[in-house]
C-alpha cells in the first residue's frame, strides 16, 4: 500500500471515530491537540489500526504516534 | 417467538465499546428478550458507551473500586426498575507495571489493586445485589484459562481470576439456597480492549487461533449466547461452573 493509501483509509477510520469532516484530517493533524484524544481513545484507535492493516502495535510503539502522519509512516514502514 | 429471557431484566457490568466481552453478552440476552441494565465506571466510559448503545438501554453509573458505588447502584437499580433476574459481571483490572513486569516483581498494592476490581468486586456484586434478586436468578462472571495454567505474559491477571472462580464457588453454595446461582464463563482470547493491557497480546491472540478446534476464534457474539443460556431457566441446574466458551482451546 502507497503512503497515499495508507493516508486515505486512516483519514475514513478517523473520520468514523472522532466525529470529524474527513476534509479537516491532514498528515499534521495532532491525536492529543487537535481531536482531544484521551488515552482510551488512542488504545481503541491503535485497535482499530491493527484490525485494519494487521500486525501489533506495541504500547511503546503507540506513545510516539502523535500524529496522523506518524501513523502513516509507521504503518507503511511495518508493512507485511 | 418468545426468547429464552423473556421478561426477564439483566444488569451487565463491563461494557466499554462496540468489541467488549460484555456487549456480545448484552446483544445475545437482548435477542432472547431481556431488558438490560448496563453499568459504566465513570463519565469517560458513558462518553463512549453513548456511540453505539441505543438509549433506551437504561445506564447506571458505577464503580467498582468503592463498594458504596456498587451499594448505591444495585439500590437506585432496585428502586428504579425493581427486581432483576441476573448480574452478568464482565470487570478485571490491573495496571501496566503489574500486568507486564512479571509475577515476581509484583508490588503489594500492584497485587491488591488487581484482586480488588477483578475478583473481590464479583463478591461485593452479588452481596448487594442479592436484596433485588429474583427468585431464581443468575450471575455469572468472566474468566479466562489463564487462572489454571501459566499463560505467557498473562501474569497476576491469572492469579485474580484463580481468585475470581474461586470466589465463584463459594458464592455458589452459599446462595443456592436462595437460588441464586453462581457461575463463570471461561472464554478464549478475545480482542478487547482489556486484552492490550497484556505484553504481546497478538501472539497471545494467536496462540489462542492456533489452539482452536477448526482456527477460528471465538466469538463475543458467541460468548453471548452462552451467557444468555446461563442466565435463562433452561440452567436452573448449573451452579458453581466454570464454563469454557473457547473453542476448544483448553482441550489442548
Amino acid at each position: 500500500m502507497s503512503e497515499q493509501e495508507i493516508f486515505d483509509k486512516i483519514q475514513s477510520l478517523i473520520a468514523d471515530r472522532f466525529e470529524i469532516d474527513p476534509a479537516k484530517i491532514t498528515n499534521d493533524t495532532n491525536f492529543k491537540q487537535d481531536l482531544s484524544a484521551d488515552s482510551l481513545d488512542l488504545v481503541e484507535f491503535v485497535l482499530t489500526l491493527e484490525d485494519t492493516f494487521g500486525g501489533e502495535i506495541s504500547d511503546e510503539d503507540a506513545e510516539n504516534l502523535n500524529t496522523v502522519g506518524d501513523v502513516v509512516k509507521y504503518i507503511a514502514a511495518h508493512q507485511d | 417467538m418468545a426468547g429464552l429471557l423473556t421478561g426477564k431484566q439483566i444488569v451487565v457490568m463491563g461494557v466499554a465499546n462496540p468489541r467488549s466481552i460484555a456487549w456480545g453478552c448484552t446483544q445475545a440476552m437482548h435477542d432472547q428478550g431481556a431488558t438490560v441494565i448496563l453499568t459504566y465506571q465513570n463519565d469517560r466510559i458513558k462518553k463512549s458507551l453513548a456511540r453505539f448503545v441505543p438509549e433506551d438501554y437504561p445506564l447506571v453509573e458505577c464503580d467498582v473500586a468503592a463498594d458504596s458505588n456498587i451499594e448505591a447502584a444495585f439500590k437506585g437499580i432496585g428502586d428504579q426498575y425493581g427486581k432483576i433476574d441476573g448480574v452478568l459481571h464482565a470487570i478485571a483490572y490491573a495496571d501496566r507495571d503489574t500486568l507486564q513486569n512479571g509475577l515476581v516483581h509484583t508490588t503489594k498494592d500492584g497485587f491488591d489493586l488487581a484482586q480488588n476490581i477483578s475478583a473481590y468486586s464479583f463478591i461485593a456484586v452479588a452481596r448487594y445485589a442479592q436484596p433485588i434478586l429474583n427468585d431464581p436468578a443468575g450471575l455469572v462472571t468472566m474468566t479466562y484459562f489463564g487462572s489454571e495454567r501459566a499463560i505467557p505474559n498473562y501474569n497476576m491477571m491469572g492469579v485474580a481470576k484463580a481468585s475470581l472462580e474461586s470466589s465463584m464457588r463459594y458464592l455458589a453454595a452459599e446462595l443456592g439456597p436462595q437460588h441464586i446461582r453462581v457461575n463463570a464463563i471461561s472464554a478464549g482470547a478475545v480482542k478487547t480492549l482489556a486484552v492490550t493491557g497484556i505484553k504481546h497480546h497478538s501472539e497471545l491472540l494467536k496462540m489462542s487461533q492456533d489452539r482452536t478446534v477448526d482456527d477460528v476464534s471465538v466469538t463475543t457474539a458467541e460468548i453471548g449466547n452462552v451467557a444468555a443460556f446461563l442466565m435463562s431457566d433452561l440452567a436452573t441446574g448449573m451452579t458453581g461452573d466454570v464454563v469454557y466458551v473457547d473453542k476448544g482451546v483448553h482441550l489442548i
